[in-house]
This record gives structure tokens, sequence and C-alpha cells, in this order.
């Protein structure tokens, strides 16, 4: 059974843990299990994600009570906590272009060592790698990117684990549910197998390894 | 002004087109589109087919553009994942993208995403916006307010180098060629000795320098 509560989290995100959140602007965030490690106050987290949200939403919350040391993101600029903890040196960030991103995030739950990308040439994105030129044009080499723990949110959750989408909360949470060691999903509905026609799938269920109940959580 | 640049952007967009718009200035562009014309925009988010925005009471928490503000998608529209996303951008999926700029030199540089010690805020999908757009259009003011920011060569950290094809801004339409930048259109508001003391970089004048 992979249904689980809020509470199991305690056992499952530790102290120094690499955790990655699905959503864009929090739209696509398992905004409880958000809540719940604010309250866990685990720390000392690096954390994957799209964006840092605003301050009041989503993985935001968690920058506010500084329990990431490392954050590794496309965007920061709607959370002014961000951008301080930045310029104070608190917290130790790594902007990334988001489609790099998307496909490193890719790449680690694809098994892939990595991929070549345009993108970042010729600024600032390119230090310290290396660049591969491939007939005749340059890329630069981009490594995979995997977490002790992904946590994703879904619409509609069926028992066994199979994930339905809604919307444009989608965005990051298919690739982070290839690319960690232990996925949890927050179901805005958990329904039976079988509710979610087979062709509906998006994630698979032999990604998912616990199911939070939102309805019930 | 702005209302200006971005109907003179949305007269670059052909029937067709699928086009990012990027957040500021940029996103004015799909208020001005021709009734006549199919763009279909897309949302680096996850989606293609951005409507218009919802009326108050009728947003659904569960589609929001890239800037997190909610909108609708239309009847024909697709949502997809950040990878498949990024594929669309990255792999020349998209026919031009319009984006605003700190600074824009003769080469075709961009610098759009930081100032150094002051602003930080991440580049989001610029980079991969501006490198793998068919077209890239930067819409802007000429000036930051009589500061150049069309130049020989940026100065802040670039988005992507040599990646720009057109800057349009109230003053005129302007060309990144090989020889430099070519001045196509002007506002009939404006000298070309106006113009050109806007801009940090000689301005190379089209023989058919036409009225915007």
């Amino acid at each position: 059974m992979k249904l689980i509560t809020l509470d199991n989290l305690k056992d499952i995100v530790k102290d120094s843990m690499t955790i990655m959140v699905s959503g864009f602007m929090g739209c696509g965030t398992p905004h409880k299990i958000i809540d719940k490690l604010v309250e866990l106050g685990v720390k000392d987290l690096t954390l994957i994600c799209n964006d840092t949200s605003w301050t009041h939403y989503g993985v935001g919350k968690l920058i506010v009570t500084k329990q990431f040391a490392k954050v590794k993101t496309s965007h920061i600029g709607l959370n002014p906590e961000s951008i301080r903890q930045l310029n104070e040196k608190e917290t130790d960030f790594e902007l990334i272009p988001q489609g790099t991103l998307a496909e490193r995030i890719r790449s680690a739950g694809a098994g892939l060592g990595g991929f070549l990308t345009p993108t970042g040439l010729g600024t600032v994105v390119q230090d310290g790698k290396k660049i591969i030129e491939v007939d005749g044009k340059e890329y630069l080499l981009e490594l995979p990117l995997k977490a002790d723990v992904a946590l994703i949110s879904a619409y509609m959750v069926d028992k066994k684990g199979n994930c339905y989408y809604r919307g444009s909360t989608r965005n990051f949470a298919p690739i982070m549910a290839m690319a960690a060691d232990t996925v949890i999903v927050e179901a805005d509905k958990v329904v039976e197998v079988g509710e979610i026609q087979q062709e509906n799938v998006v994630t698979p269920h032999i990604f998912v390894d616990y199911i939070i109940d939102g309805e019930k959580n | 002004m702005k209302e200006f640049i971005a109907k003179r952007v949305a007269r670059e967009l052909q029937d067709g087109d699928v086009v990012n718009l990027g957040i500021g200035l940029p996103t004015l562009v799909a208020n001005y589109i021709d009734d006549d014309k199919d763009i279909i925009f897309q949302s680096e988010n996850g989606f293609i087919g951005i409507g218009p925005t919802p009326a108050k009471g009728d947003e659904d928490p569960y589609v929001v553009n890239a800037g997190g503000n909610p909108v609708t998608i239309s009847k024909d529209g697709a949502f997809f994942d950040s990878a498949t996303s990024f594929a669309i951008i990255r792999g020349g999926h998209v026919d031009a993208t319009v984006l605003g700029a700190l600074q824009v030199d003769k080469n075709g540089n961009l610098a759009n995403w930081m100032i150094p010690g002051k602003l930080v805020p991440g580049m989001g999908g610029a980079m991969d916006l501006v490198v793998g757009a068919r077209k890239v259009i930067v819409a802007m003011e000429h000036t930051n307010k009589g500061k150049h920011k069309i130049l020989e060569e940026c100065t802040l950290p670039l988005t992507a180098a040599g990646q720009v094809n057109l800057i349009i801004t109230e003053m005129g339409v302007i060309e990144v060629t090989k020889e430099g930048l070519l001045l196509k259109e002007i506002n009939k508001d404006y000298t070309i000795e106006q113009v050109q003391e806007a801009t940090g970089t000689t301005l190379i004048i089209d023989e058919n320098l036409k009225n915007m």
C-alpha cells in the first residue's frame, strides 16, 4: 500500500537531503507537503525546483524558514527573501536556464550521462563546462541532476500510483518522478484503480513510491 | 508608447506562427493581432494556446502563465510537461519570441537577465528562448531615460550571443545584419539624427527607409 499520511514525511525527508519539488510559481506544487516540511523543520536541504515562488506560497515558504543550504533553480525574482539570501550569501544559489534544468532532470531519469545544448553559450552559464563541437556547431555539456526525494503534485492519482495532471500543473512533475530515489505524490483526489483511463495516465505507477491523499490530510 | 511598440511588433508575426511573449511590454503584443491571423501563443510553463485573461471570479488555479498569473487556454490548445516545452523552444519549433532588453548590441548580443550586485532574478526560460526561437524580436523603449541601451557592445552579462534579429522601439525598427544595425523604419516624430543620438553604435540607414 502506497498511501501514507503527512506525518510519515518525518521518516522520509531527512536533514541534508536533496529534494525536487514540482510546480511553476506554485502551480503544481504539493502545498500540504510543503506546509508539513515547514512544521517538521527539516534543514540543510538542497532544493531543485523551477523557481522559488513567492514568500507566502509554495516552496517560497521554505526559503523564508531557511531550510535550504543550496538551491538549484531558474528563477528567484519574485521572492525577495531568495534575493536577500543570495546577496548576503546565506544560501548557495545555482541559477540554471529553465530548459537546461528540465533536461538535466530528464537525463537523470532516462539514464543519460548528460546532453549537449546550445543554451548558455557565450554567457556565464558556460563557465567551467565542457564545450563540444558536433558537425561544426558548438554545444555545452550539461550533466544529469537527481535527488533523494521528489515531492510532486497530481490532480488524480489511483491507489496504485498512476497520475493524471490537470491544466498547467504538470510542468516538472513527470520528469522529477523519474529522477529521484523516492517519489511522493500529493493527490488532489485519490481514486480506485481503473478510474483513470490508461491512455490518460501521464506518470505511470512504477515511478511513484508513496501517495498522500490531499483530501484527507 | 508601449502600445505603439506592441502594435508594430504584432505586424511582424505571421499567420500560423508559434510565438512566445516575454513578460511586460511583449505581453501587450497579443492585444494587437489582426483577426485574420491565427497566432499560437506558447507558455513555457507547459502549454500552447494562451487565451484571454479570465474575468474576475472565473480564474482556474490549475491554468496559469509563466508569471504564475491565471490565464485561459484556447479550445485547440494543449498542455505538456517542462521537458517537452523546452524541446519545443530549443528544437526550433517556436517561430518567434518577443522580449525586452536591458542592453542589445550591434552583433545581436542580448543582456536582459541580471545586473551584477543589483538585480539577480535568474534567467528563467529566456536563454533557451533566445537560442531556440527562429526569430528573436527585442521590443523595448529605445533608451533607459536617455541612457543608451542599443550599444556597440553589451556591458552586462549576456543572455545569449548573436541571436537577436530585430529591435523594435518607439523610434524605429532596426535589423541586426552582419554589417551592423540597419535602421529600416523610422517613427516620423523623430529625425534620423535624433535616432542616431539615442543609439550607442553607428546605425546604417536603409536606402528604402520607411515610416514606421
